[in-house]
């Protein structure tokens, strides 16, 4: 008699109440991974799906072949911008319990991912976010006050009310209207690097997507079209280790890591420390030369953890040890650049806790300003006008008759 | 509704082993609005858990559990997610049992939170039920209180074909009548709150008389049952309000029982108005009450823009804009 099957169900390693082990995931020395050139052949580093590259060690040096990309000034700008970033946070999740805005989604772990990309893309680039990537924004200096005008769905909110708060819009800064659908955005960032190619422009794109996200049909779609046409775009995949309540053994099925779904489409496929925001820039740096140069598509699994709440509707105690953000073992982005720089011998305790005090600031004043032009309830906030507009390039008759209904 | 919704669950499974459970965030955590709570921990892991992020992915996986002796009910975590697997619904979920002659069929539950009125914008907010009632071979159920979405839910899981299962979570957790300036309350007091222990059915295709009344029929489901109810107490218009409970198959008799004996009609719900399930009523009803209207159908439902976040209560077809057309009803 042959044994029965039975289903095979991935869990974390554990649950509320346990003690955090991270102890499956393995990380390499930061320095140990090599820098090939761009225009390798994808075949020579397909191990680099499966390591991780990092440059900072743990005494807070920068180490190895991928170091070197950033200059003092531009890191300490780095730092600032993910102290803003997270100062921004911070200051939206209490608006958010005060009622001023309906949702929120914070970046807490994750600050260097968007915050250091963003350096290597130049003007006309385009990024195809997630609701997570709002650093992309900060580190391009869109204007706060714009920001918290969208979050509050105030009478100055560019997005006249009708998105949920986060999901930004804007052209100017290379960030494309953000979907509330997973995984939809993936195979347009293909789309629109290949427009570039097509047009013969030197403009390339960049993907984003979640470690879950990756289980959409979609992110399989964007990879096939990217490997096949060499489109030139980076596509991101952002492992936060989590996707709401559920594990990132959940998406990523067996073993191997999401850097390997790209090996199968022979795309060049690295991995690298996410809270490394030097580490962050060095790879991002390189695989955006390779979509300028015209070698195509890269794909990169930023390796990092979601320290926060998934959103202001969850509760992340119910699902995962309250402990496990403090035991995961890449650190802190901020604490870690921070440290960094101390040892470069351009920052200090005391210039930090100023600059903190500073961002802080700077969003209070924002805010403020942001306040005055309405928050969620108030009376001034986009109009029912405002709903019926913008459906189409010009109304139809239907919809203007139902306009004329509701007196607006 | 939310305890009853999965108090419907663990009734099936607890009867029946081939009953599995399964979606974005459900075992564990037991799903963002908790419907499936408690389940994993009481029928195992391989009976309830958590689904890789691809509605695709979970539909089609169902379909070839269905198709091969077991029960699903998976849960699509908001209605605007479906999109990805409407692929598996449309085009082989709801045709396997034709196109094989009934050599495969496909009995499974799919069941979706829809509706607004949580600030949710346009990914958290939509009604996408036409999308199925244009189908042949999918049954579209829509639950408005505790009792019926339990007994609904179960006879839906033991339906022989593929179900759609839509939930107004707005009202998850109380009636809503859309007096949204109005405290909330839970279901506690409400009559239909109460929902009994053990196995009972709701059966699909009938539609429950929720106020009997002789001055216009008022055709609704899910949360605009209850605007419908408050419209008419606001207005004073003695309306009959007709909870169709299930819009594929619809029950006819009582529409047109009902649309005879009053001599109008108005039908109610929160999807867009152009092309949704409201133009099928309107036009079942000009089909088989034609000599019996005094005053033409109207439709009260959302407006034909995308659900807006921050103008959320000028899209709700609320009680005011339903007592609108009441009135206006009255006076043709
Ligand atoms: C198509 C689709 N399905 C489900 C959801 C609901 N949802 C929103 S965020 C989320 C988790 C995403 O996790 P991940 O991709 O890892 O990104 P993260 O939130 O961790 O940044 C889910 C399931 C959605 N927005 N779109
Ligand atoms: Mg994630």
């Amino acid at each position: 008699m042959p044994k029965p099957l039975s289903l095979h169900v991935p869990e974390p390693a554990v649950r509320p109440g346990g003690v955090p082990d991270f102890s499956g995931v393995h990380i390499a020395p930061a320095g140990a991974v090599d820098r090939p050139p761009v225009d390798v052949d994808p075949g020579e580093i397909r191990d680099m799906a499966f390591s991780v590259i990092r440059v900072l060690n743990r005494e807070g040096e920068a180490v190895g072949p991928w170091a070197g990309s950033l200059s003092d000034e531009q890191l300490i700008e780095g730092l600032r911008h993910m102290l803003l970033l997270r100062a921004l946070d911070a200051r939206m999740v209490i608006a958010q319990r005060q009622g001023k805005t309906s949702f929120y989604i914070q970046h807490l772990g994750e600050e260097a991912v968007s915050t250091a990309f963003r350096k290597v893309l130049e003007k006309g680039d385009m990024n195809f976010a997630t609701y997570r990537q709002a650093g992309l924004l900060i580190a391009d200096d869109y204007p706060l006050e714009t920001m918290i005008n969208q979050i509050y769905a105030n009478s100055e909110d560019p997005l006249k009310g009708r998105q949920l708060p986060t999901l930004y819009s804007s052209r100017e800064q290379g960030f494309f209207t953000l979907s509330g659908n997973l995984a939809t955005q993936f195979p347009q960032a293909v789309g629109w690097a290949m427009a570039s190619a097509i047009k013969g422009e030197t403009n390339i794109a960049a993907g984003w997507i979640g470690d879950g996200s990756t289980a959409e049909s979609d992110f399989h779609a964007a990879l096939v079209f990217a490997s096949t046409f060499r489109a030139p775009v980076v596509l991101n995949v952002v492992n936060n280790q989590w996707a709401i309540s559920t594990f990132q053994g959940i998406a990523r099925g067996g073993v191997g890591t999401f850097a390997a779904r790209g090996l199968g489409y022979g795309i060049p496929s690295l991995r690298v420390d996410g809270n490394d925001y030097l580490a962050v820039h060095a790879v991002g740096l390189w695989a955006a030369k390779r979509a300028r140069q015209n070698l195509g598509p890269t794909l990169i699994e930023y390796v990092t953890y979601r320290a926060g709440a998934h959103s202001t509707s969850d509760d992340p105690s119910a699902y995962r040890p309250k402990e496990e953000s403090a035991a995961w073992p890449l650190g802190d982005p901020v604490i870690r650049l921070k440290a960094h720089l101390i040892t470069r011998g351009v920052w200090s305790e005391d210039r930090h806790i100023q600059l903190e005090a500073e961002m802080r600031d700077t969003v209070i004043t924002a805010q403020k300003a942001a306040e005055a032009n309405g928050t969620m309830h108030s009376a001034n906030r986009p109009s029912a006008r405002d709903m019926f507009e913008g459906v189409y390039a010009e109304m139809p008759p239907h919809l203007r008759r139902q306009r004329q209904e509701t007196g607006v | 509704m939310i305890q009853a919704i999965r108090d419907g669950m663990d009734v099936a499974m607890g009867e029946d082993d081939t009953v599995v459970v399964y979606g974005e965030d459900v075992g564990y955590f037991g799903g963002v609005f908790r419907a499936t709570q408690g389940l994993q921990e009481k029928y195992g892991r391989d009976r309830c858990f958590d689904a890789p992020i691809s509605e695709s992915g979970i539909v089609g996986t169902a379909i070839g559990m269905a198709a091969n002796g077991m029960r699903p009910c998976v849960e699509i975590q908001f209605a605007d997610y479906m999109y990805p697997a409407y692929d598996q619904i449309t085009q082989e979920a709801a045709r396997i049992r034709y196109r094989s002659n009934g050599d495969f069929t496909c009995p499974m539950v799919i069941r979706m939170p829809t509706g607004g009125g949580i600030f949710g914008g346009q990914t958290h907010s939509q009604s996408p039920e036409a999308l199925f009632t244009h189908v042949a071979g999918l049954k579209v159920v829509v639950p408005c209180n505790p009792y019926d979405a339990k007994g609904l839910l179960i006879a839906a899981i033991e339906d022989p074909d593929p179900v759609i299962f839509l939930e107004p979570k707005r009202l998850y957790n109380g009636p809503f009548d859309g007096h949204y300036d109005r405290p909330v309350t839970g279901w506690g007091k409400h009559p239909d709150g109460e929902v009994p222990e053990g196995h009972y059915t709701v059966p699909l295709a009938q539609a429950k008389i929720k106020r009997e009344g002789i001055d216009v029929t008022v055709l609704a489901y899910g949360t605009m049952v209850h605007v419908a109810l408050a419209a008419a107490e606001d207005t004073g218009i003695d309306a009959e309000v007709i909870d169709l409970r299930t819009l594929l198959p619809y029950d006819l008799d009582t529409i047109t029982a009902s649309v005879r004996k009053t001599g109008r009609c108005i039908v109610v719900h929160e999807a867009t108005l152009t092309s949704g399930f409201g133009a099928e009523l309107a036009a079942l009803v000009a089909e088989h009450c034609f000599y019996h209207l005094e005053a033409p159908v109207r439709r009260v439902a959302g407006w034909d823009t995308p659900y807006p976040h921050a103008q959320e209560w000028d899209y709700f077809p609320g009680p005011a804009r339903v007592g609108a057309a009441l009135t206006q009803t009255m006076e043709a």
